[in-house]
């Protein structure tokens, strides 16, 4: 049975190189046949204009609780791409309402006016590292703490209990690394957290998202507790990882990192580019094809489920010059590590805040900062949906 | 410099306002994008154009 089929996701000769299939197959096979964890079959896009395309037509969505889409994970249920999580994702005019509703509280504006917070709170992580001494692990004293305050901050939840929310967030995003037990019972966990803190709110509302979104009415108890989940996940998780990615990316070249210690002005298209330039994001970003329809010069038929590989997408030399190249000044920079189309990520103003401000504080901080070991030992974080470092140890 | 925005495709990314924020904004209510300045002035007419190439919904057009 189709024991040939390439396996999905690709392994990477190191933590910061991308696997040698996106090259191969955005050349030749630009609609690849791919097998998953779950050992079900799907379509791999890896070309910017085809990723472009799918991701930004409505009528495809991550609805894959549908009779014959694939599974994704290795589990039967449960997590982010999980049947119940699809049922409950609004597609269509209901998305836009929601996304709307819940936009409002992520526009530029908003994030850049928390920008003096998240830089005094980046001074302070910086502070204990420092008091602690090289060498550090980044992504423990740094890139983590940083991006999950921000998000308690926002979403008006206690950030003392960041380490319930680590856990609850890598069992959702499990692809492979923990049982359906105990996916089931995170999110059950979760839930009822975030349940009782809604509560909470009602009684006694703050100034955050959720005391809001509850006093405001228009999102049903089930849509408030999927939303707060979904954001509070996507908020702490993809944006952690992408700190400890960043630092890595630029300090294992060094040269990167001493052009930004000259020009600092180049902190945001230096982010853009590490953003575009990122080997390990995951899994990619999976539709449910409801209609025959025609991307490049393959038809895709109605009932596959097609991966967008952003990250492919992202080295294709037909939207990009000298792709294989990190070039800190590349713009514009139209890299789809966001996706692209409707459901474009909704923090995406905070994820750029997060991570400029996190580089600027870095740079001005800890000028001599460098990588302890080689960068073809960094450890991959395994077995998850988004790819991140386990560990970026540094000295200064 | 003309520009244009199309408040239906808008996801409120909100790249165009982090670029050029003298020329667009987002609506507190919706997050959805407002042209505050359809015809920009030369300073920023480099970061519209940046936008509009970067706008992931494609929501913003150009026209001389």
């Amino acid at each position: 049975m189709d024991a040939d089929l390439p396996e999905y996701p690709f392994t990477q000769p190191t933590a910061l190189e991308p696997p040698p299939e996106w090259e191969d197959l955005r050349d030749r096979c630009p609609v690849a046949d791919i097998r998953l964890a779950s050992g079900d079959r799907a379509l791999l896009l890896t070309r910017h204009a085809d990723v472009r395309q799918v991701l930004g037509d409505p009528r495809f969505t991550r609805q894959l609780d549908a009779d014959g889409a694939a599974r994704v994970t290795a589990q039967e249920s449960g997590g982010v791409f999980g049947s119940e999580q699809s049922a409950m994702t609004p597609t269509g005019e209901a998305h836009q309402q929601w996304r709307r509703l819940v936009g409002r509280y992520f526009t530029a504006r908003r994030m850049t006016a928390m920008q003096p917070r998240m830089a005094a709170m980046a001074g302070s992580l910086i502070d204990g590292l420092v008091a602690g001494g090289p060498p550090a692990d980044l992504v423990k004293g740094f890139a983590f703490p940083l991006p999950v305050w921000v998000i308690c901050d926002l979403l008006g939840v206690p950030d003392s209990d960041r380490d319930r929310f680590s856990h609850w967030s890598d069992t959702m995003l499990s692809l492979t690394r923990y049982t359906q037990d105990e996916i089931d019972a995170a999110q059950l966990e979760f839930g009822e957290y975030l349940w009782a803190h809604i509560e909470a709110k009602r009684a006694g509302p703050g100034d955050d998202l959720i005391s809001d979104l509850t006093a405001g009415g228009e999102l049903s108890p089930i849509e408030l507790i999927g939303t707060a989940q979904g954001l509070l996940i996507a908020g702490h998780e993809t944006t952690a990882n992408m700190i400890g990615k960043m630092v890595a990316m630029l300090l294992a070249d060094r040269s990167r990192w001493e052009r930004l210690l000259a020009e600092p002005a180049l902190v945001r298209t230096a982010v853009e580019e590490v953003l575009r330039f990122d080997a390990n994001p995951g899994f990619g970003m999976p539709r449910y094809i409801t209609e025959d329809t025609v991307v490049g010069d393959v038809k895709l038929t109605a009932g596959s489920t097609v991966i967008s590989s952003m990250a492919a997408a992202n080295r294709d030399a037909t939207a990009f010059e000298r792709p294989a190249e990190m070039d800190l000044t590349r713009t514009p920079n139209p890299h789809l590590a966001f996706g692209a189309g409707p459901h474009s990520c909704i923090g995406q103003a905070l994820a750029r805040t997060e991570l400029q401000t996190a580089l600027t504080v870095l740079l001005d901080r800890l000028p001599g900062l460098r990588l302890a070991g080689p960068a073809a030992d960094l450890p991959r974080r395994e077995g998850l949906i988004i790819g991140g470092l386990e560990r970026v140890v540094v000295t200064w | 410099m003309k520009v244009g925005v199309d408040r239906e495709k808008c996801c409120g990314a909100g790249q165009c306002v982090l670029l050029a924020p003298a020329v667009f904004d987002q609506g507190e209510d919706d997050g959805i994008v407002l042209l505050l300045r359809p015809e920009p002035g030369e300073p920023d007419r480099a970061a519209v154009a940046e936008a509009a190439a970067v706008c992931p919904t494609g929501a913003i057009s150009i026209s001389r």
